[in-house]
């Protein structure tokens, strides 16, 4: 792909007129804590098409959809509706000046009707001042009968299926008769049935010369459905083509086409005996019939997007959700495992994925953070905590993991995301773990605390420790794994060794 | 954003003080407030008066006693609403054991002139049986604890009145008597707030209650049975409440069922004006000891200049919201860093 077309793109700003597009943006830039979420971003919408978002896990589509609909707000650069410069403070905001957006979340309240979700704060009302009920049945049905869409405006939506939930939702952006729609992964949640549904509905907004702009993971649908395809990566812009101008592979390696610049210390250490052996592992309605051996010494990566089930694949292995079927053996013998603490009976650790909701205690200090594990397994005599024994081990696992903190007694929200990600692993560390589950271990942390956290991982494994690591982050999966695992809509698609996994390979089993 | 590191460093120094000294810099402030009033409005001290002074904690020694369970119980970020009739039920049931055989109409004319030690233990079992079924209700079925506790507030109430069919039980031992007599409920407040002190700071209980309330997923993750553990927190505050009813009766010489009407509320504004926060995670008993002595200070303090006893009530009202207001406050200031 295609400089010239970026090129293309660049002129027509300058010199054609801008009324040419819907929307526009231009160099924008935002930052959280720690990240560059986008940087320097563009993107044109052209009325009467779908323009398809494409990049990884991570890569900026979701932030930058979130600054076009007045969720967030840009550090820097411009956005434009039909040529005019726009700040849009709140979704509110972005909604009347002509920006809906179809949210992967589901924005319902349930114990209302269909109808009085659609038409909220619009509600039509009679003279008196009261809700106009029958007007407010007669819009909806004007408007469902308009897409097609069959049900009862008066059901209320808690006694609708997730998918025609989904439909209502679609329905109600459509309402607000936006030029500029946003859907970000619609079709997560339907049925191939309503997903054909959805693409009729789609095809007539193209008709009446709306812009549609189309977040998804799904190959096949983009060939489908997009007529420009704008890819993302690392929070950058890459650029746009025509979907006619591209083929699948293509477009993958324009996702992943990164090099692997990072350093990762990957050292070969002898792989032992198969500490975890996973069979047919099954958790109904999230994943089905995994398999896998996980060895002494040995670190396999899980690659998959977001929603491909292998946080439940860690989280079921680790009793945190029990299974529903299959079995799971620890150093040959099989186990049944239906809480965290009998997981860390068999020697296991669980880092998790959000270290905010599932890791962290904000409001105590690091030392009470990091022994919380230690604690309910060993250094109590008599119910009385070995204070001086266990804050020793704190604070030489703290230096071990160079925790930079003023004391052991600071509060741990004091802490940057690097370093209370070392206290996290700090404490499970300090229960000796044989088999380590690591979900995403570096997410959300700077540079430094990253490369110091993979060495680490590294030496855990040469110590003979088995190390399950989940990640999204290409480079960190291919540069420290031994064997790749990638997971795809609760399914594993394929283990792939060091040798054979690379980017495109990965990435195209995770899409499939 | 920019500033998020500014507000962590004007942070970290104010919080090397312990929350306890700004509540007692209140409680010091409060009582030299009615010392000034005492001399302006009565030429008297409100302070130089030993008898004054032991009554001040004397009268909230029983709230006290609740609010020590109580305050454990919001660190696990739940909420305890039956303790004032948990100890009322308590304190029927420990009554109906307490009895003398000079009394022709006793309860169970068997158990009369029992060791002092009977009524005492049943009381107090019946106050951790109380704590026991609200644990189990919320860590089983998932309600919420305000539910289960207002379900425990008025049958517990229900059960104290059913018991006697709303009649006092009274003529109770000497020996009974004793442990609600001159400064024994005090030393019975004072001795429950160490030994939970110590529990909550020093022993493994005391970890598992505030990681429970700090971040109940995370406890989990860490090995920790938190079903089992919020059942043997609340059966804790209940076998506290008990023990507030065998106290209560003895010093009323009575059990009546209509004791410790709206306690839990003084109970949690106690523990809430002592700096232990609603969301769960912190707390401390020392804070509600002075918490308590808070309470009982103000009630003191009117009483001595002959404030009605509504008026009294107003101002109560009034520092329980502040004391709240300034919890938020200091939730919103930890959000933003």
């Amino acid at each position: 792909m295609s400089l010239s077309t970026q090129e293309a793109v660049r002129e027509n700003k300058g010199a054609a007129a801008p009324q040419k597009y819907l929307l526009e943006v231009d160099s924008v830039r935002k930052e959280f804590p720690g990240v560059v979420a986008l940087d320097d971003v563009n993107l044109r919408i052209r009325p009467g098409t779908v323009h398809a978002l494409m990049g990884e896990n991570g890569a900026g589509k979701s932030t930058l959809m979130k600054i076009i609909a007045g969720i967030y707000q840009p550090d820097r650069g411009e956005v434009r509706l039909s040529g005019k410069q726009v700040h849009m403070t709140t979704p509110l905001d972005a909604l009347e000046q002509g920006v809906a957006m179809i949210h992967q979340e589901l924005n319902l309240m349930p114990f209302m009707t269909i109808a009085e979700n659609i038409w909220i704060r619009r509600e039509p009302l009679t003279k008196l001042g009261f809700v106009d009920h029958k007007a407010l049945r007669d819009n909806t049905k004007k408007l469902f009968d308009r897409l097609n869409i069959n049900l009862d405006p008066e059901t209320e939506v808690r006694d609708l299926s997730i998918a025609n939930r989904q439909m209502v939702e679609i329905a109600k952006a459509i309402s607000y008769e936006s030029d500029v729609l946003i859907m970000d992964e619609p079709t997560s949640a339907l049925t191939d049935r309503e997903v054909e549904h959805l693409f009729q509905i789609i095809a007539s907004l193209k008709a009446e010369g709306k812009g549609i702009v189309y977040i998804t993971h799904k190959m096949d649908e983009v060939f489908e459905i997009a007529d420009d395809v704008s890819v993302f990566r690392d929070g950058k812009y890459i650029g746009t083509d025509l979907a006619s101008n591209l083929d699948s592979d293509q477009l993958i390696r324009m996702m992943v086409g990164r090099e692997i610049t990072q350093m990762f210390p990957k050292e070969e250490v002898p792989i032992g005996d198969v500490v975890l052996s996973v069979k047919d592992l099954c958790l109904d309605g999230v994943f089905e019939n995994v398999n896998f051996d996980l060895r002494a010494g040995e670190i396999l990566g899980v690659a998959g997007l977001v929603g491909s089930g292998r946080t439940n694949v860690a989280e079921t292995i680790y009793g945190v959700t029990p299974a529903t079927g299959g079995s799971i053996s620890v150093f040959g013998e099989t186990v049944e495992i239906k809480t965290p603490a009998e997981a860390m009976g068999h020697g296991m650790a669980l880092l998790t994925e959000d270290r905010k909701d599932t890791g962290l205690f904000m409001m105590l200090d690091i030392q009470e953070n990091m022994q919380i594990a230690l604690l309910s397994q060993d250094h109590v005599k008599a119910g009385f905590v070995a204070e001086s024994a266990v804050s020793k081990l704190c604070t030489e696992m703290s230096e071990a993991l160079r925790v930079k903190t003023p004391g052991m007694n600071e509060r741990i929200e004091n802490l940057s995301g690097g370093n209370q990600q070392k206290v996290l692993i700090g404490r499970w560390l300090l229960t000796k773990p044989r088999i380590l589950i690591l979900d995403e271990p570096t997410r959300g942390i700077d540079v430094g605390a990253k490369a110091e956290i993979h060495k680490l991982i590294t030496k855990l494994a040469g110590e003979g420790v088995a190390v399950l690591m989940i990640s999204s982050e290409m480079p960190e999966v291919l540069g420290m794994s031994d064997r790749v695992m990638v997971m795809h809509e609760g399914h594993v698609t394929g283990i792939l060794d060091r040798a054979e996994a690379d980017q495109v390979s990965v990435m195209r089993l995770a899409s499939n | 954003m920019a500033n998020a590191t500014d507000v962590a460093e004007t942070n970290a120094p104010a919080r090397k003080l312990p929350v306890e000294a700004n509540i007692f810099l209140v409680l010091i402030g409060i009582a030299v407030f009615f010392e000034i009033l005492g001399w302006i409005v009565k030429g008297d001290t409100f302070l130089f008066n030993p008898q004054r002074l032991l009554i001040m904690v004397l009268q909230v020694s029983i709230i006290g006693l609740l609010a020590i369970g109580v305050t454990q119980v919001i660190i696990t970020g739940g909420i305890d609403l039956s303790s004032g009739s948990v100890l009322a039920l308590s304190a029927m049931v420990a009554a109906s054991f307490a009895q003398t055989s000079d009394y022709t109409r006793a309860v169970f004319p068997m158990f009369t002139d029992m060791p002092f030690l009977v009524p005492v233990l049943a009381g107090i079992a019946v106050g951790a049986l109380a704590g026991f079924i609200n644990g189990s209700l919320i860590a089983y079925t998932a309600i919420p604890p305000f539910i289960a506790t207002l379900g425990m507030m008025v049958t517990a109430r229900g059960l104290a009145r059913y018991y006697t069919k709303g009649q006092p039980i009274s003529l109770l031992s000497e020996e009974y008597m004793w442990l609600g007599s001159g400064t024994i409920p005090v030393i019975i407040f004072l001795m429950a707030a160490f030994i939970f002190h110590i529990a909550l700071r020093f022993t493994r209980y005391g970890k598992f209650t505030y990681a429970t309330g700090a971040n109940v997923q995370a406890a989990k993750v860490s090995g920790i049975n938190v079903g089992r553990h919020l059942i043997k927190v609340y059966t804790l505050a209940g076998l506290l409440a008990g023990l507030g009813g065998v106290v209560a009766a003895a010093r009323a010489g009575s059990g009546q069922a209509g004791m410790g009407l709206a306690y839990e509320l003084d109970a949690i504004a106690a523990a809430v004006i002592g700096g232990t926060s609603l969301a769960g995670g912190v707390g401390r008993i020392t804070g509600t000891v002075i918490g308590t002595i808070i309470l009982g200070t103000m009630m003191s303090g009117f009483t001595f200049l002959g404030i009605d006893a509504y008026i009294q009530d107003i101002v109560k009202g009034g520092i329980i919201v502040a004391a709240v207001v300034a919890d938020q406050y200091r939730q919103r200031k930890r959000a933003k860093v």
